[in-house]
């Protein structure tokens, strides 16, 4: 019992916290989509087969707007190829599992399951031993991650506690459809959830120089079509983590 | 601001976005089992990834350049996000992130 569930539930436990800024951002996902027009079959439709709020909110936008369904589903598709390096960065984790449990984690890789796992897979950042990629094995009796059932089952508690959270608060965002207030500005709860998982990740200079880089490309680039402020952002937070990497080293 | 699309159009363009969407999130997965582990480039580079990507995704949030220094500075959503970011640095913990960032930015609402 507790070799399966154990994990399970120390997943789910930590994400309980995400679980609220997913709530208002769920809701708002919800009601947008049926503002634009969808079914509510549909707009509950695009959550379970979509999974992904921000790239949700630009396609319904987008359809709202009549826009070229090729604009709609390619704006959408770059939103989320931020999730090709969430996808590198655990592949390793994931490498022992079997394929239906790998098609599974990947179909429920977010932001918000990627961050999670990721800490705990990685323990303060460095990769401890899982076999493959590992050249120091990992001696902690507390960190269980070298252990892939515990791994799987930590990842599956987390990630499928946020998509039921997910798929109940676009339900009600749906069935409500009631707008709420703009000028409460619950929407402020999504990048407080980020800032929260962000701070504590700034633990060394590149780490802090790649944040610095990201944010401000992206805020240079908040215009730009296609949400390539978000990518470019992203990109060259990477390039300039790696470069203050090299310089510190050198 | 209602589409004119049809049911079958909106389908598509969820399925479309469904699927592709899919295929980022596995790509690497997928790969990892064919590929001999990471290059070690490759691997240092994944750990500014998460740096990098979640300021990319807060700071546009938080930001909004204004037509001066002081008018940027004084917007409601970047002194809420100055405080909410001192809140998670020194607490770690993403509920009183939240629940200070939100007070912070409606108090700035009414302050500012």
């Amino acid at each position: 019992m507790s070799r399966l569930h154990a994990p399970l539930l120390a997943g789910a436990r930590a994400s309980l916290p995400l679980l609220l800024g997913l709530v208002p951002f769920g809701l708002v996902a919800g009601v947008a989509a049926v503002d634009a027009g969808l079914s509510p079959f549909q707009a509950v439709g695009l959550s379970v087969v979509v999974f992904a709020g921000a790239s949700q909110l630009a396609v319904v936008d987008l359809l709202g707007r009549d826009a070229s369904l090729a604009v709609v589903v390619l704006t959408a598709t770059i939103i989320n190829l931020r999730m090709s390096m969430y996808s590198a960065s655990i592949a390793p984790h994931f490498a022992d599992f079997r394929r239906r449990w790998r098609i599974l984690c990947a179909y429920l890789l977010t932001d918000m399951s990627y961050a999670l796992a990721i800490a705990e897979f990685t323990d303060g950042g460095e990769r401890s031993g899982d076999g493959d990629t590992s050249d120091t094995d990992s001696d902690d009796p507390t960190v269980d991650s070298a252990d892939p059932t515990h791994r799987r089952g930590y990842y599956l508690g987390a990630a499928v506690a946020m998509w039921l959270v997910w798929q109940a608060a676009t339900v009600v965002g749906v069935v409500v459809g009631a707008r709420i207030p703009d000028r409460w500005g619950v929407g402020f709860a999504v990048p407080l959830v980020f800032l929260a998982l962000l701070v504590p990740d700034l633990t060394d200079r590149p780490r802090v120089l790649a944040a610095l880089v990201g944010g401000s490309v992206a805020v240079a680039g908040a215009g730009w079509p296609l949400n390539l402020g978000l990518v470019g952002g992203a990109l060259a937070g990477v390039v300039a983590g790696v470069v203050a990497d090299g310089r510190v080293n050198a | 601001m209602t589409t004119t699309y049809g049911p079958s159009s909106v389908w598509v363009v969820v399925l479309a976005v469904g699927f592709l969407t899919f295929c980022i999130r596995y790509s690497f997965v997928y790969l990892f089992g064919r590929i001999d582990g990471m290059p070690p480039r490759i691997e240092a580079a994944l750990r500014y990834v998460p740096a990098a990507v979640l300021a990319a995704l807060v700071a546009p949030a938080v930001v909004d350049p204004g037509p001066t220094v002081s008018a940027t500075l004084a917007d409601d959503r970047l002194v809420a996000g100055l405080v909410a970011a001192a809140v998670a640095w020194y607490t770690e913990d993403v509920f009183a992130t939240i629940g200070v960032g939100m007070a912070a930015l409606w108090l700035a609402g009414a302050v500012l």
